[in-house]
């Protein structure tokens, strides 16, 4: 319990020391050379009581995040203007700002809660490039803020913002000398509002979303053996789907959401299955006496991309599925695994390992070229933000586990770190209604 | 275990010189052929070895569990390999005897890999080498039905850290009964 309530504080000190002291920002560890400089101006509230949260800077931070933006400090502004009709672009243009976001937070009895107005100005021009409301619960303020900045972000760069998504991680703590106590989260993406998904002695890793992010398939030994779990998230009703003899791992979701593909070694040794969720029926995918593990879905279903040592060291392949084909995919570095395609199915992503070290490195699956993201250390289990831009790892700070982040051409780079224990096995939702 | 290791050596010594045998037959190094010649009838070396390793025979169908759990039970592998090392062969032996001995004995081969690379290969990596321990104790004459293999991967490292030491001490099968 006191896990969950340190996250949540932790993440506040950072939100807040982004916004109004960023040059001692911890979080960011780089960022595109020449930010746009944004100013979004603390949200009006005429209530009694102070809001929950600080809108402005949720906004702000969520933007600052991206590497893409600077976000203009509140002691800098010369007025606060929550309306049209408040807004001087002159105050704005002396400050170097581009762009500026206003808003308000009123009563909404119909949403028993508040609803968060916003607008987005082109201070340059001169022009409101987008307003809108979100309203919700207290609970729901922070979701708004993201949709804002999912709203602001698209706006200025053309791209689906990400950030009113979630990622689930594992958080692991070594309490004795064969006890340890594994905890799988969820949270919103900047690692806020987290909640428990699943404890356990035994460990818990390989959590993967379902395409309508409503359920999460994972792996856990509970039972003291492997097993493959699937969980409805909002009910936190949950089936075992496998449980076969010897390893049941590396579930993903295909993206029909119909089938789960998983590694299992019933059959003597590690090979892909995949399992039809409502019927249960079980499909081999590879035979191979070497290792196949850790498949992932092209986009359109039609192939899987997996991990196997076929060749004497771990490469990536991938094998369509209706005819068989396998091909290999990676060739250089001699370690390449846990592969996941990019929305486009252009790149491929990975761990790979380059002159001893494991990096995150983003290969062109046309030109053949790598391109290593990550300078952190013993860096794993890479997912990709649903619009593409980020891809979310775990790596090591010191002697613990934490959640690193990278942009996919390796400009923006930012951590998010937890204050115990290690944090691991991120993965990132899928766009959410 | 010194026996236990005598003889390992000499079965693998006897494998290799059949081995050599059966593809260098007509070779001038007379002295292979003389030894291949002594396996073939089959007891000289074996028997030769195991006349030593009898006693030890003997001393495993007493083993009580309490002897067995007194054997090294831990043992190490190179990164990325699923081999079992030379060095750990007399103690599996020892291991094996005991539960040759004891029918109703079972055993749990616990796969783990260090923490570098990814976990579910890791996951593959660690079973691999259960298995590996498993095997050499069937080829020793254990029933399969005996041995259950588990792997944890990089789940549950026995030391912390991120150094070669401590990766070295992680990449180990732990037996278990």
């Amino acid at each position: 319990m006191t896990r969950l309530v340190q996250i949540p504080l932790l993440f506040l000190l950072l939100v807040v020391s982004t916004v109004s002291r960023a040059e001692l920002t911890i979080e960011i560890t780089q960022g595109v050379d020449r930010p746009v400089p944004v100013a979004i101006v603390p949200f009006g509230w005429e209530g009694v009581t102070a809001l929950p949260e600080d809108v402005a800077s949720v906004i702000g931070s969520d933007l600052y995040r991206s590497g893409l933006f600077s976000i203009m400090k509140q002691e800098n502004m010369l007025s606060f203007p929550n309306k049209s009709s408040e807004v001087y672009f002159r105050d704005w243009r002396l400050g170097g700002i581009e762009y500026l976001v206003i808003g308000r937070v009123v009563d909404d009895p119909a949403a028993r809660g508040y609803r968060v107005e916003y607008e987005l100005y082109d201070v340059v021009k001169e022009q409101r490039l987008a307003g809108g409301f979100f309203a919700g619960n207290a609970n729901n303020l922070r979701k708004a803020a993201h949709r804002i900045s999912d709203v602001v972000y698209e706006k200025l760069t053309g791209i689906r913002g990400a950030f009113s998504t979630q990622i689930v991680y594992v958080t692991a703590r070594k309490l004795g000398k064969k006890l340890f106590n594994y905890r799988l989260q969820l949270a919103d993406s900047d690692g806020a509002r987290p909640q428990l998904i699943l404890e356990s002695r035994e460990p818990i890793l390989s959590p993967s979303w379902s395409r309508d992010g409503k359920k999460l398939a994972y792996v856990s030994f509970e039972t003291g053996r492997p097993a493959v779990y699937i969980q409805e998230i909002a009910s936190g009703k949950r089936q075992r789907m496998t449980s076969f003899r010897g390893l049941n791992g590396a579930p993903a979701w295909s993206p029909d959401g119909k089938k789960l593909a998983v590694t299992l070694s019933k059959d003597g040794n590690p090979e892909i299955y995949i399992i039809d969720i409502a019927t249960r029926n079980l499909k081999r995918i590879t035979r191979h006496y070497g290792i196949d593990t850790e498949p992932s879905w092209s986009p359109d279903g039609g192939s899987i991309i997996f991990t196997s040592n076929r060749g004497g060291k771990p490469q990536i392949y991938s094998v369509e599925l209706a005819t068989g084909w396998i091909e290999r995919l990676t060739f250089e570095g001699d370690y390449n695994a846990r592969g996941g395609l990019t929305h486009d199915g252009r790149h491929l992503v990975m761990v790979h390992r380059s002159n001893g070290v494991f990096h995150i490195a983003v290969q062109d699956l046309k030109t053949g070229r790598i391109d290593v993201l990550t300078e952190t250390y013993l860096d794993e289990s890479p997912s990709i933000a649903p619009n593409g831009s980020m891809v979310i790892y775990a790596t090591q700070q010191g002697n613990r586990g934490v959640l690193g982040a990278v942009s996919i051409d390796g400009r923006v780079k930012f951590k998010l770190p937890a204050k115990s224990g290690d944090v691991r096995e991120p993965a990132w939702s899928p766009y959410l209604q | 275990m010194r026996v236990g290791n005598l003889k390992a050596i000499a079965i693998a010594a006897s494998v290799v010189w059949a081995a050599g045998c059966s593809t260098t037959s007509t070779t001038d190094d007379s002295g292979a052929m003389k030894d291949s010649s002594s396996t073939t009838q089959g007891s000289a070396t074996t028997s030769g070895a195991s006349g030593s390793g009898m006693s030890h025979g003997q001393m495993g169908d007493g083993m009580t569990k309490a002897d067995a759990m007194k054997l090294t039970s831990v043992f190490y592998f190179d990164f990325d390999k699923a081999v079992v090392k030379p060095a750990a062969l007399a103690d599996l032996e020892a291991h094996a005897k005991y539960l040759i001995s004891n029918p109703n004995a079972s055993v749990v081969l616990e796969g783990h890999a260090d923490e570098r690379g990814t976990r579910e290969y890791n996951m593959a990596l660690g079973e691999r080498r259960a298995k590996a321990v498993g095997r050499y104790l069937t080829v020793q004459g254990v029933s399969s039905s005996q041995i259950e293999t588990i792997s944890y991967g990089e789940e549950q490292p026995a030391m912390i850290g991120h150094s070669e030491a401590s990766w070295a001490k992680n990449r180990r099968v732990e037996l278990k009964y």
